[in-house]
């Protein structure tokens, strides 16, 4: 009975996989054949760019902050205090930024997305759209796939300048590190593939959220609770395609630029 | 113009379509009578390839939709306008978006062009004047007259109603179907409609189908199959319901 039960699990496990991929490749393929509406992507883009900033400008000050007093505490023991803003800037450039502002707009974005076409699909919008000759792809996918495209790296790029930022202030003028010394170290061993790095994965991360959170709502079902239930499966969802996908893109960049 | 032939449908276990056959033609006005969840709207839904039978065909001026994905359909879409049981308003556009939409999709680029047609069509639901409304601003009977301007204001071939008179007052039900069949008489439509209620499906129908068990069971002038003394048929109609119905 569990061999049974874990087979029908994997089974709708890859089957939801497949379908989501098969999600990407119609948006990519609607992206070729169609020209996307400018009124619905600079709509989303509002929605996903200007007003996602509070949360994402907040998540880089906080985690600037305290990975540059966690830094300083270790360093301070081996008397390399001004190592600090370089491990800070690297850090948050390589993989706090990207993956914490990812964490961010899945929660308040992707959640969004996904309750927005839930509720569509379950009071009949969908339908309605299909019936109007119009591909949900083309009218509700394709808008946000792009948006997210676009304002990932952009909020991740403004959660790592206001991070280091944070840390800058945190490590000068609170533990009492030589700010010249700080800027030099950080500057002197943070390099541009470490930034790329940084802008590649966001735009990875801007996909996910995108293709998860649309395609749990495309598929949501059973009224108001179903909404609840897609909402929450999208999150979790994206979250954990964000975090495994961040480990084999780290992998695969470093190798890509410092071997 | 539509042929159905042995269609199959199932949801998990439960067959809800076992074998439909039936011609709607052109000009038609057709109601589809059954009990709810008798799978009406499943039958509506598979016309215009919102749902796709597991087995059978369903052809539309020939052409074989059950083999179409979805981007072949839209095109056979443009033959239809269709009202749904809640009437579907797209919520977060006002009532002159949601009549414009498919305009605006079909490449109609003067705004002043589409103010006129909307208007026209919302002139013809008699709701002139509330194009810079929301839907939620909206009774239940002026959302479906929304709905119904926004399915005709292409002027397609087929005009679908979901329950078009599902939820509405006795004055307000009379208002719909007499718009209903207005827009059959004035803009020659084929109209097909799945309703329980009979008042209804007097006034909008001059055929009746009853779906029964999965099938189509009966069909014929609508004055006949109001009229039939089939015991299936006249329980129904009439509302008379039978010792094993009042487990149900």
């Amino acid at each position: 009975m569990p061999v049974l039960i874990i087979h029908q699990r994997f089974r709708a496990f890859t089957t939801q996989l497949g379908e989501i991929f098969q999600l990407l490749v119609e948006s990519l393929r609607s992206l070729r054949q169609q020209r996307p509406s400018w009124k619905d992507f600079l709509h989303q883009l509002h929605f996903v760019g200007v007003k996602s900033q509070s949360v994402v400008i907040t998540t880089g000050a906080a985690t600037g902050m305290v990975l540059c007093a966690q830094t300083f505490l270790q360093f301070h023991k081996v008397k390399m205090d001004t190592a600090t803003g370089a491990v800070v800037s690297i850090g948050m450039s390589s993989e706090l930024g990207p993956v914490l502002a990812a964490l961010m707009l899945t929660g308040r974005v992707g959640a969004a997305m996904t309750a927005e076409l839930g509720t569509m699909k379950v009071t009949e919008q969908i339908d309605a759209l299909r019936t109007l000759a119009a591909h949900p792809v083309d009218t509700l996918v394709v808008p946000r796939f792009l948006a997210l495209l676009a304002s990932a790296p952009l909020l991740t790029a403004e959660s790592v300048v206001v991070g280091i930022i944070s840390s800058w202030l945190v490590g000068v003028h609170l533990l009492g590190i030589d700010s010249a010394y700080y800027l030099v170290n950080m500057t002197r061993y943070t390099d541009p593939p470490d930034v790329l790095t940084g802008l590649i994965k966001s735009v990875v991360f801007g996909a996910i959220i995108a293709v998860v959170s649309c395609y749990k709502g495309l598929t949501c079902q059973g009224g108001a609770e179903g909404v609840g239930r897609a909402t929450t499966e999208a999150v979790v969802a994206a979250s954990i395609s964000i975090l495994i996908t961040n480990f084999f893109l780290t992998l695969f960049l470093s190798r890509l630029f410092y071997s | 113009m539509i042929e159905v032939r042995d269609v199959t449908k199932s949801f998990g276990t439960q067959q809800v379509l076992r074998g439909v056959s039936l011609d709607i033609h052109r000009g038609e006005a057709v109601v589809i009578i059954g009990r709810s969840g008798g799978g009406k709207s499943i039958l509506l839904k598979h016309l215009i390839g919102l749902l796709q039978p597991d087995s059978g065909t369903i052809r539309v001026d020939g052409e074989d939709i059950t083999t179409m994905n979805e981007r072949s359909l839209l095109r056979v879409r443009r033959k239809y306008g269709m009202l749904f049981q809640m009437a579907a308003l797209f919520d977060s556009l006002t009532v002159e978006e949601n009549v414009g939409f498919v305009l605006r999709r079909q490449g109609v680029e003067s705004d002043a062009e589409i103010r006129r047609r909307v208007a026209e069509a919302l002139e013809m639901v008699e709701l002139p004047g509330i194009g810079h409304k929301m839907p939620s601003e909206l009774s239940g009977g002026m959302r479906k007259r929304v709905g119904l301007a926004r399915a005709i204001v292409y002027r397609p071939e087929i005009v679908l109603y979901d329950e078009p008179t599902t939820g509405l007052d006795p004055i307000a039900a009379d208002n719909i179907d007499r718009l209903i069949r207005r827009v059959w008489e004035t803009l020659h439509v084929t109209s097909i409609a799945v309703t329980h209620d009979m008042k209804s499906a007097r006034t909008i129908s001059n055929r009746i189908l009853m779906l029964h068990e999965g099938r189509i069971y009966s069909e014929g002038p609508s004055a006949e199959i109001l009229e039939s003394t089939d015991p299936v048929i006249h329980r129904f109609v009439n509302g008379i319901s039978t010792p094993r119905n009042l487990n149900e």
